[in-house]
């Protein structure tokens, strides 16, 4: 009898502790993580002059659908909040407070935009919340040792002008430069990595600089005067409308410079088409997502797999926007980041994992361009590859290239 | 004939329910302060700062109501000294390492002589014309701004980062409230200098101005004198809210002070009733929160639900919040008599 | 030289938008005595309806019509009916009611057809006039038909019944309705041809600058610079008004170093303020005279 109790006794105390010990194994939350729920915050210009990228915003909103429908991330279903911002950093700051002290999500994801991104910069590292994946390709979020709270996601501006100022200096070095850019951080940002890049030749090969405001109605000005420098090689660092502008203006003043073409802007059917395929024939981009639009892919199934993604959870989506191919990668990202977390879902680990991404490969990424971080290494993306358009689609050519500084 | 005797009766007052209108007013102003003493110690820091930012928003449209509805000058360009103020504190603040306490008359100083320099050639400008001018001003400011020129000070489209300020003297308030007490004295003080401006004789001179400019002229007020300097004490109002408003927020950029933000004055101008000054808090309100409203409505149509209450306020309230205040008492007053 | 003159084409080219658009901000004007803040949101609605017709198949000059006469009844219909309760109120107050239209229709428009550009066909066809790239075909017609709207205005008001009844409805009212006119439906009338002239300024703009919701909030703000330079009351002046405002633009844009190329939108304030504080009523335009 003895010995059965205290059997009894040892066996139910070594069962509690069989059951207690996973409960005790880990499961750290900061606010906005439970055992069912993880909330995400998001500020995006849903109105206003940048309208434009709310489409990001709205399909990062439908793929955390998709994961909902699809039984959550761990177990946990995925809660995200988007604010609109207008693209006004006074806005932004409202916003993204409301989402840390009044919805306590358990960090902000993906807001758009380097002013707004500005305006909250020391606030989300004072508060110790992430600033995760912010939708801008400025050079300054990948600072780790002031800024730890905070990682870009996209390659930066200026590894891209970088890029490209490598490729003049090889295939055309005697070529003289004329910038069109758009007056403000992006703009400026990619004119500062092709300076860099061109280091002491810069001086003698740009002839010409021209700036645009976003309220001017056209570029067709710029392009005139471009054209008048001298200017063999056109640099075009423009947002989309612009972009489509500049592109249709250089054609009909029968100007064929060989002309490159920023990433933000080289969408097939959002930009190319309306300014004409046969204007943009020959115009050189980079690239690191493939383009919905561009016949190549359509056999892909990493093309395959986004185009049900819209079909089914974003149909009214833009299918030839490169802003829903961005939103979707970019939303799958931060998934794997989740998935890494486990049950751990405190702030810092959130983070820690985010530093930890090796060799990601996703769907619509072009192949041979993984994702790579670690806790030096704040730029997920650093690789791209220059592509040529034919007239029809964009022809990929070269290797896979990354930007210099940063990577 | 009857010699009627001196009526020694209490004077006839206006009153509602027998009790007069100075006390109904005097309640009102005492229930508010009562209310403003008592917000950041029951609500959440994320709401105390929304309340003084729609105050910081209520100050900059005293200003704009100083202009437009006490002196009839139609200004849509208000952003411009918004900004002003606001960079003028920032770079104090950051550049040159100055307290916050004194970029507030800093700012004063320096919208003051920016809004009269604008106002001697807005003299010759009426009605729409001025508006346009004042217009194209608030859209001009963000591209100066911006100017390489003045890079180096205004740190160009990246902007200026500023810290937020802690209580003094160690006092137990986080700066969230802090900022909150600050705000509601400055904002006290400026009420109240407000309406004992309008209430003087400058503050007759510039109704009159507003209302008929060729008979005021001709009974000697120098209409292009005030004109000036109201459009000074103007900016200095709206310049010093801009100076709040970067502490507050703690970031300027041009892309702050855009026109939306010149048109979003103007609404909650005439939202709260031009020419009224308890009207610009519930303008300053109006203008914070109804977006937010119209956001949780419905967020693919933000805008047009934010149009359509506009819209509905329009309608109900031509004449703005104390405009309808003033019809409802209008309605119930009676002349009554007090004690007796 | 060469750059110069093609400066000038180029400004005339910008330039004819911004008298476009000035013409239909006069127009209004005209009718009602205030400025339209929804003008220019007005033209991009109706020629986002063009697109969709264009895009449902019909052809080009019919949809064109088409959309003529539906933003004909829209302005009417504006006029009667969300601007009736506020006939009353103060000046201000309907200036209010003006941001409330343009945030409605730029969202709606946001929301119907979204943010990505599209483009629209121009009538005249692409490729340059008279060879050489200096002015494209369409630059060249949409300048034409400016003048023929502006030729066409001109006429209305000056020999037609019933423009001298809406002349006359803007300017007194009260005399007007003694005069047996009918105000409420001039006014009404004025707000459906503004959004008229407005729809066919959208529909020659959007070629250009390619068709999205924000595509007309800064050429309305030109197309006022252009209109107050040239007189309110005046729209040749206004025409006038819009393609000086074009082609100073452009030659600063392109002399003036640093300053004019980063500040053009100052520069459009400057040349406001200037011509204003000379020519308080704008260059063509009538001066004001009240009765005291």
């Amino acid at each position: 009898m003895q010995m059965n109790k205290r059997m009894l006794l040892a066996s139910i105390a070594g069962l509690a502790v069989a059951v207690a010990g996973p409960a005790l194994a880990q499961k750290k939350y900061s606010p906005g993580a439970s055992d069912t729920e993880i909330k995400l915050g998001n500020t995006n210009p849903y109105s206003g002059p940048a309208s434009a990228y709310g489409l990001i915003g709205k399909t990062i909103d439908a793929y955390f659908k998709k994961v909902n429908a699809e039984g959550g991330i761990n177990g946990r279903k995925i809660t995200f909040i988007s604010y609109d911002d207008a693209y006004s950093p006074p806005k932004t700051v409202e916003q993204v407070r409301k989402l840390v002290e009044s919805d306590e999500v358990l960090f902000v994801f993906q807001p758009l935009g380097t002013p707004s991104n500005s305006a909250i910069h020391k606030y989300m590292n004072s508060k110790k919340v992430p600033q995760l994946f912010v939708a801008t390709g400025a050079t300054k979020w990948g600072d780790p040792k002031n800024f730890p709270w905070t990682m870009g996601w996209q390659p930066n501006y200026q590894s891209e002008g970088r890029i490209y100022a490598q490729y003049l200096i090889k295939n055309h070095p005697n070529a003289k430069i004329g910038i069109l850019y758009q007056n403000d951080d992006y703009g400026k940002d990619y004119v500062k990595g092709m300076k860099d890049g061109l280091g002491e030749k810069a001086k003698t090969m740009i002839v010409s600089e021209q700036p645009y405001e976003t309220s001017d109605p056209t570029v067709d000005s710029q392009i005139i005067n471009l054209k008048a420098s001298g200017a063999d090689v056109l640099f075009n660092v423009t947002t989309p409308k612009f972009a489509a502008q500049a592109i249709k203006k250089a054609h009909e003043i029968g100007w064929q410079p060989i002309h490159l073409l920023n990433n933000v802007s080289n969408s097939v059917g959002s930009v190319l088409k309306p300014a004409g395929l046969d204007a943009a024939k020959g115009v050189l981009s980079t690239a690191y997502l493939k383009d919905p639009t561009d016949s190549t892919w359509d056999n892909d199934p990493g093309k395959k797999e986004w185009l049900a993604f819209m079909d089914k959870y974003y149909p009214d989506g833009d299918k030839t926007s490169s802003f829903t191919v961005y939103g979707f990668t970019v939303a799958q990202t931060l998934h794997q980041v989740l998935k890494q977390s486990g049950d751990d879902l405190t702030r810092a680990n959130v983070m820690k994992q985010a530093a930890s991404l090796k060799d990601v490969k996703l769907p619509m990424l072009l192949p041979g361009i993984t994702i790579n971080t670690s806790a030096s290494d704040f730029y997920p993306i650093e690789q791209m590859q220059m592509q040529k358009f034919t007239g029809e689609r964009w022809e990929l050519f070269g290797p896979v290239l990354s930007g210099g500084e940063g990577s | 004939m009857l010699l009627r005797p001196t009526d020694t009766r209490e004077p006839l007052v206006a009153t509602i329910a027998g009790i007069p209108m100075t006390t109904w007013r005097l309640t009102a102003l005492g229930i508010g302060l009562v209310v403003l003493a008592v917000i950041p110690f029951v609500m959440k820091n994320f709401y105390i700062f929304q309340i003084t930012l729609a105050i910081i928003y209520a100050i900059a449209i005293l200003g704009l109501n100083l202009l437009t509805g006490f002196n009839g000058q139609f200004s849509l360009g208000h952003s411009a000294f918004y900004a002003v103020g606001a960079y003028t504190a920032a770079i104090m603040m950051d550049r040159c390492d100055i307290g916050y306490v004194w970029t507030l008359p800093a700012a004063a100083i320096v919208c003051f002589v920016f809004g009269f320099l604008f106002g001697l050639p807005a003299l010759r400008l009426e009605g729409v014309y001025l508006a346009l001018a004042t217009f194209a001003l608030a859209i001009a400011i963000p591209q100066m701004l911006k100017s390489s020129l003045v890079e180096h000070w205004t740190g160009g489209v990246q902007g200026i980062t500023i810290i937020k300020p802690d209580a003094p003297f160690g006092l137990p308030l986080n700066s969230d409230q802090w900022l909150y007490a600050f705000t509601v004295i400055v904002a006290v003080a400026m009420y109240v200098c407000a309406g004992n401006l309008v209430r003087s004789r400058t503050g007759r001179a510039l109704i009159a101005i507003r209302d008929h400019p060729i008979a005021a002229s001709a009974m000697g007020i120098d209409v292009a004198l005030y004109k000036s300097l109201t459009f000074g004490v103007s900016a200095l109002y709206t310049g010093v809210a801009g100076a709040l408003g970067a502490i507050a927020i703690s970031f300027v950029a041009p892309d702050s002070f855009t026109f939306t933000l010149a048109v979003a004055l103007f609404v909650g101008l005439v939202v709260g009733g031009v020419g009224s000054i308890p009207g610009t808090l519930v303008g300053g309100f109006f203008v914070l929160f109804v977006p937010n409203i119209a956001e949780s409505v419905s967020k693919g149509l933000a805008g047009a639900v934010y149009g359509v209450i506009l819209l509905l306020v329009i309608y109900l309230m031509p004449t703005g919040a104390a405009g309808l205040v003033r019809l409802i008492s209008s309605r119930l007053v009676q002349q009554g008599r007090t004690g007796g | 030289m060469e750059l110069f003159a093609h400066q000038i084409l180029a400004g005339l080219a910008t330039g004819g938008i911004y008298a476009c658009m000035a013409l239909a901000v006069v127009m209004i004007y005209q009718a009602i005595d205030h400025l339209n803040f929804a003008q220019g949101e007005m033209a991009m609605f109706s020629t986002f309806i063009a697109w969709q017709l264009i895009q449902w198949g019909f052809p080009y000059w019919v949809a064109f019509g088409a959309t003529i006469v539906i933003s004909f009844a829209a302005g009417v219909v504006i006029e009667r009916v969300v601007l009736r309760p506020v006939h009353d109120a103060p000046v201000l107050s309907h200036v209010v009611a003006f941001i409330a239209l343009l945030a409605i229709l730029n969202s709606a428009a946001g929301f119907i057809w979204d943010y990505t550009i599209k483009s629209f066909p121009s009538p005249f066809g692409g490729g340059a006039f008279l060879g050489q790239g200096l002015m494209s075909k369409h630059d060249a017609g949409m300048i034409g038909m400016t003048l023929a709207m502006l030729v066409l205005l001109y006429l209305f008001f000056r020999h037609t019944r019933i423009g001298l009844a809406m002349r006359a409805a803007a300017a007194n009212p009260e005399s007007a309705r003694l005069a047996g006119i009918r105000v409420g439906w001039m006014t009404a009338l004025g707000w459906g041809m503004a959004a008229a002239i407005g729809s066919v300024a959208g529909m020659l703009i959007a070629p250009v600058v390619f068709l999205e919701p924000n595509m007309m909030l800064s050429i309305l703000l030109y197309g006022f610079a252009g209109a107050v330079v040239g007189g309110l009351t005046s729209p040749g002046g206004a025409v006038v008004g819009g393609f000086s405002v074009g082609i100073i633009e452009n030659l600063a844009g392109t002399y003036i170093p640093v300053v004019g190329r980063e500040m053009k939108l100052s520069i459009a304030l400057c040349i406001i303020i200037a011509v204003l504080c000379v020519k308080p009523s704008g260059l063509f335009g009538r001066p004001v005279v009240t009765r005291v």
